[in-house]
């Protein structure tokens, strides 16, 4: 369990001694920070002065840190595969991968330590973005019980991200593929969702089978067991799956 | 030998990829304090047979067993007793020297209060103390090399298993690797694989050698040298006699004696060169002596014979092979 906890903080801090997870923050950052702001502007130009006339108007958490959660998710889609291509293709690529192989250490002690590792970090960008709502607390009253059920959504939502991640590295040994095909997994369950809830061809299955319809009620300050149940199982799934990849790496090479 | 001094003992590995057989039949002891030297050109296998040695492959068939404890059964407890060197160092580029090496000693399960110790000792032994603070990425090829050795030797594993330590090196550097492997040698054993002979010659107590998957050669250098004074003499001379032949042939000790060119001869003796005999037959005769040459079988004759069929390989060493094998 401490080697675990070793090898995640290990990675968590690799992570920081390139540039990039500097600059993925950096960026990711600079244009929630933007739509955070067309958020408020929004709310002050044109929701505040029509709220008094609506008997139940929505409020600051609805129109501004709901869709910056959103976006976010979104924007991620497209971050962390550049992320866990790193955890085993690139190592795979660099031969660094031996060292762990060859350590004493079993297939789940190193998946679940390079997971957790990502989670780090996913914790770390759920806590940056927080920070941007938070500031809005000054001025306003906020539903805080809406805004941490969303930072949940997220967090598991990303968490779920990092899990196919972290998988499809595990098959491959070009990061770049191992990125790319993340990329294509994580739009594909987004695609199922639009498709799913289109209105011409709706399908509850796909919607259910998405990872982003499961996002969204908490984002409405829903919590639903079978949510949280979807992501334990999703990602689940894939630590499996990777740490069965890598007992399998031994015997085909 | 005694069966508690053997550290590595694997038995009939086989490894196939595909439909090729990259290590067939593969038996492979190593003692205590012994360096193996594991020989063989590009492609024998040699590798493949490290990488199962140390868990990272596993064998189609055959046994591994490190210090008794079966890779299979228990890997955890077995890969504690190696340290491995893979033919490119695994070593993280963006971390410093020292960063590394304390997360490979996590990574071993070196107990948390001797980590900086172990840590000191392995920089020290592998001449790092002057770059434990500067980034791997930034280090000559040499220098990662022996980052790659020092997270080998970290743990202070029983059997180090390093797969082509001098490749990339400059000569300095090969000659101080050497004397390290060698140094490693007095409380560790070590297994070796290389295609340089030279290199063998100059560390290990005992070569293997490995061609297209199979051992075709396992003896000790002791052994070898034995072979080496079954004493044959070259010898020519500048006159030419018809009874040079039945001189030889009757010099005290000579066993056999065959012609080799014109006044130019191969003497065998029986038990040692007596080649004070050759000079004074030579001297009386008046036959002017101009060469003597003691003919051994080198390392790297042996080589080139089993590997490309050069001639045909003498039978003693097709038995000791076997005999030692088995």
């Amino acid at each position: 369990m401490s080697k675990i906890f070793s090898i995640a903080l290990s990675e968590f801090k690799r992570m920081f001694n390139s540039p990039l997870a500097w600059s993925l923050l950096a960026i990711m950052m600079f244009i929630l920070a933007l739509l955070f702001l067309t958020f408020i502007d929004q709310f002050v130009l044109y929701v505040q002065p029509q709220s008094a006339a609506l008997e139940n108007p929505p409020g600051v958490t609805d129109i501004i840190v709901s869709p910056l959660f959103m976006w976010a998710g979104i924007f991620m889609l497209a971050v962390m595969p550049v992320l866990t291509m790193r955890l085993f293709a690139e190592e795979r690529m660099n031969k660094t991968l031996t060292l762990l192989i060859s350590s004493p250490l079993t297939s789940t002690q190193i998946v679940l330590g390079k997971f957790l590792g990502m989670v780090f970090f996913i914790a770390l960008v759920v806590a940056l973005i927080m920070l941007m709502p938070l500031s809005l607390s000054l001025g306003t009253d906020l539903d805080w019980g809406k805004i941490f059920s969303s930072a949940l959504g997220l967090f598991l939502l990303l968490g779920s991200f990092a899990a196919a991640g972290l998988f499809l590295s595990s098959i491959s040994s070009q990061p770049i593929i191992a990125a790319v095909s993340t990329f294509g997994l994580l739009l594909f369950l987004v695609v199922l969702y639009l498709s799913g809830s289109s209105e011409s061809n709706s399908s509850e299955l796909f919607v259910y089978l998405s990872h982003f319809s499961h996002f969204l009620p908490f984002l409405e300050g829903v919590l639903d067991t079978s949510d949280l149940v979807y992501y334990g199982l999703f990602i689940a799934g894939f630590l499996i799956l990777a740490i069965r990849k890598l007992d399998n790496d031994r015997l085909n090479g | 030998m005694n069966k508690n001094n053997e550290l590595v003992r694997a038995t009939a590995l086989n490894r196939i990829y595909g439909n090729q057989l990259a290590v067939s039949d593969v038996d492979l002891v190593l003692h205590k304090g012994e360096v193996l030297g594991l020989l063989g050109p590009n492609g024998a296998g040699k590798s493949t047979t490290m990488q199962m040695l140390t868990g990272n492959l596993s064998p189609t068939s055959g046994e591994i067993k490190i210090n008794g404890i079966d890779m299979l059964d228990d890997p955890q407890a077995a890969k504690r007793a190696i340290g491995y060197l893979p033919e490119q160092p695994p070593v993280y580029r963006d971390m410093t020297v020292k960063e590394y090496l304390f997360y490979c000693a996590m990574l071993r399960d070196v107990p948390k209060a001797q980590r900086a110790s172990a840590v000191d000792s392995a920089m020290q032994r592998c001449s790092l103390l002057d770059v434990a603070n500067r980034l791997i990425a930034n280090l000559s090829k040499g220098f990662q090399q022996r980052v790659g050795i020092a997270q080998a030797i970290l743990h202070n594993p029983k059997v180090v298993i390093l797969d082509e330590p001098t490749v990339g090196l400059d000569p300095i550097q090969i000659k101080e690797i050497r004397h390290l492997i060698r140094e490693l040698g007095n409380d560790h054993s070590v297994i070796l694989s290389t295609h340089i002979l030279p290199e063998v010659q100059a560390v290990c107590d005992r070569v293997q050698i490995i061609n297209q998957g199979k051992t075709v050669f396992s003896d000790t250098f002791e052994q070898l040298a034995k072979r080496q004074s079954a004493p044959v003499l070259i010898v020519s001379f500048e006159q030419a006699a018809d009874d040079m032949m039945f001189a030889l042939n009757s010099l005290d000790g000579v066993s056999r004696v065959e012609e080799a060119g014109k006044s130019r001869f191969k003497v065998a003796f029986k038990d040692r060169h007596k080649p004070a005999l050759i000079t004074r037959l030579a001297n009386e005769k008046n036959w002017q002596l101009t060469e003597l040459t003691p003919q051994s079988e080198t390392l790297e004759q042996i080589f080139m014979n089993l590997i490309h069929g050069d001639t045909a390989i003498p039978s003693a060493v097709k038995v000791e092979a076997t005999g030692e094998a088995a």
